[in-house]
């Protein structure tokens, strides 16, 4: 374990690293297609995610939901499930703590805990019914996640367009009490608290996974289910609590929406963040701390692509694009290691 | 109550419920073969969506809306290529894969809209392939109002139907696909290449589930619009496992479904939301799964790269 912390692991940095390269030379034909500079439009995209401090709280506000969903993905992950079902966990989060938000009158230190509690609630108990369905029928999770997905969006579509319908001619919420926002901390940026919850939250993965014998056993379940189950471990009992932290993790990614960014449920609000989420876990080698930095890089990218859009003629959906190639890349890690000509693993 | 089911049970809402359910059944089809093959298939959404842009482009500079069809299986065998090259190839997570393709087809398409049209979330109107008149069926009494008067496409997709089941049970190359995808092993000792199998299998699946694209920006609609697709790709996918992997069931699945997006609006006025109607299929996928319903079983080896021994 010691040496393990000593010796910096840099092929573990070095394929997400050409994964992003790969995407971003293969992103810079198509600038050079619409006629563009690729140094000149990446450079826009540099300066304005990361050029100065107002810049750079953008970056991180933009970064701090993909940190929850990509903690989300990544701790299943470890624990030998595929979680796709963050998108819907994250609605269900972004409910509970809107429903807390606007039906409660509280003192401001109960409300807002209360408020990301049931974020976490929310999140937890829509993942565990994959959870539990894999658990004790044996149903893949993938599946189940993806028709979750679906259910959630328009369950709360439902909700939110009838019996919570905040009466304007928009399809959202009334506003939440203030007492149950977090608080901005670099306006005029949108950047709240909630990063300092998403750093906390990574840190707590940390332990988790490593630091607890809970932990160990998740992890491995993760690495071999007959032989963890063959060593005592209750293979479905740990599947059932590592969905439901995973949904807890993507809940509060919902209540960075609510009780930070948008203080009210608008329908439909995330743009494919639990799915940008897998995205972040992958990138991030499914461990807390690549996480949170594949979660900056993403947020930089998305925070420079308006300003791309506006002074050049590249599309801002060029940087979807490079989100899905960048995803392509780090799944063929075998083509990674074979054009770095590195050894390939056993 | 008479109401309700006359309502339920007219003409007019089966024929439309067959026009919901056509792009959902090519895309299905396609699911099939790639899940046959042992190829997972999430990325049928991507396939889809790139089949709507490419038809609709296609059209829209050779003016003739069946060669934009063509192209819009191009287009999507040209993503099952990516698939195949990826999963097959360089032995990438099948799902993962998926998703990236999902994310890069609703990037890519929107990025080469902007690009070609402009600003707006919509193309310009094209070209569309019009409906026809069936000799035949437009003289049998009930039926005309249902099969009379259709797309061309509609009637496509059933044939479609009846080709795959057709090649899948009853041809030599349909035995291999379902030996590969259950048991590649023992298909590569009896000399069947596994891997070609699955390259046909995914390209074959990209340009059907392009052919459902198809309908949607050329035949139901007239343009393409940003993510026009909206979650049909992962609907065939609930199909494919509602029917059992099987053609007609999967036919079976798609009517169902179709009928569900046709008595929507008419539900609603009677106090059904129209969300509800909207979750059945995902809903009634996982109680399959489930197995309350007789249970749904894959292919054995859909998921896992083959490795040549």
């Amino acid at each position: 374990m010691q040496s393990r912390i000593k010796a910096f692991p840099w092929q573990e940095l070095l394929l997400p690293l050409a994964a992003v390269v790969l995407a971003l030379l293969i992103g810079s034909v198509l600038i050079l297609y619409v006629g563009e500079n690729p140094l000149t439009a990446y450079g826009i995209l540099f300066r304005e995610s990361l050029g100065s401090v107002r810049n750079i709280a953008t970056t991180l506000q933009r970064a701090t939901p993909l940190m929850f969903t990509g903690l989300a993905v990544a701790f299943a992950f470890r624990a030998g499930l595929f979680n796709i079902g963050a998108e819907g966990q994250l609605y269900l989060g972004a409910f509970a703590a809107v429903w807390v938000g606007i039906s409660f009158n509280l003192p401001r230190i109960i409300h807002l805990p209360l408020a990301i509690i049931a974020s976490m609630v929310g999140g937890a108990l829509w993942a565990s019914i994959a959870g539990f369905l894999k658990a004790k029928l044996g149903v893949h999770e993938v599946i189940n996640t993806i028709m979750l997905n679906f259910i959630a969006l328009f369950l709360t579509d439902w909700l939110v367009t009838g019996p919570f319908h905040g009466g304007s001619w928009v399809p959202e919420t009334v506003r939440i009490s203030p007492t149950a926002a977090l608080s901005r901390i670099y306006p005029p940026t949108r950047l709240t608290t909630a990063v300092y919850l998403a750093l906390v939250a990574a840190l707590v993965v940390y332990i988790i996974l490593w630091k607890t014998k809970r932990g160990y056993e998740l992890r491995a379940v993760g690495l071999n289910p007959s032989a963890a189950e063959y060593g005592g471990i209750n293979v479905p009992r740990n599947t059932i609590i590592a969905m439901a932290i995973s949904g807890a993790l993507a809940g509060l990614a919902g209540a960075e929406q609510i009780l930070g960014l948008n203080n009210r449920f608008i329908v439909r609000f995330s743009s494919d963040l639990g799915f940008m989420g897998i995205a972040v876990g992958l990138l991030g080698k499914n461990h807390p701390a690549g996480v949170i930095l594949a979660a900056v890089l993403f947020g930089a990218l998305q925070t420079g692509s308006a300003a791309m859009d506006r002074l050049t003629a590249v599309p801002r959906e060029l940087i979807t694009v490079i989100q899905g190639l960048i995803i392509f890349f780090v799944a063929a890690e075998f083509l990674i290691r074979r054009i770095l000509r590195l050894k390939e693993e056993a | 109550m008479g109401d309700i089911l006359a309502m339920m049970f007219n003409t007019t809402v089966f024929a439309a419920a067959l026009r919901m359910a056509t792009p959902l059944i090519f895309a299905a089809l396609g699911g099939i073969l790639s899940e046959r093959s042992g190829v997972v298939n999430i990325a049928l959404e991507g396939m889809m969506l790139t089949g709507s842009f490419a038809a609709m482009f296609v059209t829209y500079h050779t003016g003739l809306p069946w060669v934009g069809a063509l192209g819009a299986m191009a287009a999507g065998a040209l993503v099952g290529l990516l698939l195949a090259v990826f999963c097959i190839r360089y032995r990438a997570n099948q799902v993962v894969t998926g998703t990236a393709i999902n994310i890069f087809a609703g990037g890519l398409t929107v990025f080469l809209l902007r690009h070609f049209f402009g600003a707006a979330g919509t193309s310009p109107q094209v070209p569309v392939i019009r409906d026809i008149t069936l000799p035949v069926l437009s003289q049998i009494p009930w039926v005309d109002r249902i099969l009379g008067r259709q797309n061309p496409l509609v009637y496509l997709a059933l044939v479609a139907v009846f080709l795959v089941h057709v090649v899948i049970y009853k041809t030599p190359w349909g035995l291999r696909l379902r030996a590969v995808g259950e048991h590649p092993q023992a298909a590569d000792t009896v000399g069947i290449n596994v891997f070609k199998m699955r390259y046909v299998a995914v390209m074959l699946s990209g340009a059907l589930a392009g052919l459902g694209g198809t309908y949607l920006s050329i035949a139901h609609l007239s343009r393409f619009s940003e993510g026009m697709t909206a979650g049909r790709g992962f609907i065939a996918l609930a199909a494919v496992i509602f029917g059992k992997w099987t053609p007609l069931g999967a036919l079976g699945a798609c009517l169902f479904f179709g009928y569900g997006d046709a008595l929507q609006m008419r539900l609603q006025d009677i106090g059904i939301p129209t969300q509800f109607m909207n979750m059945l299929p995902y809903v009634l996928t996982m109680v399959a799964l489930a197995g309350f319903i007789g249970r749904a079983v894959g292919p054995k080896a859909a998921g896992q790269p083959y490795i040549k021994g």
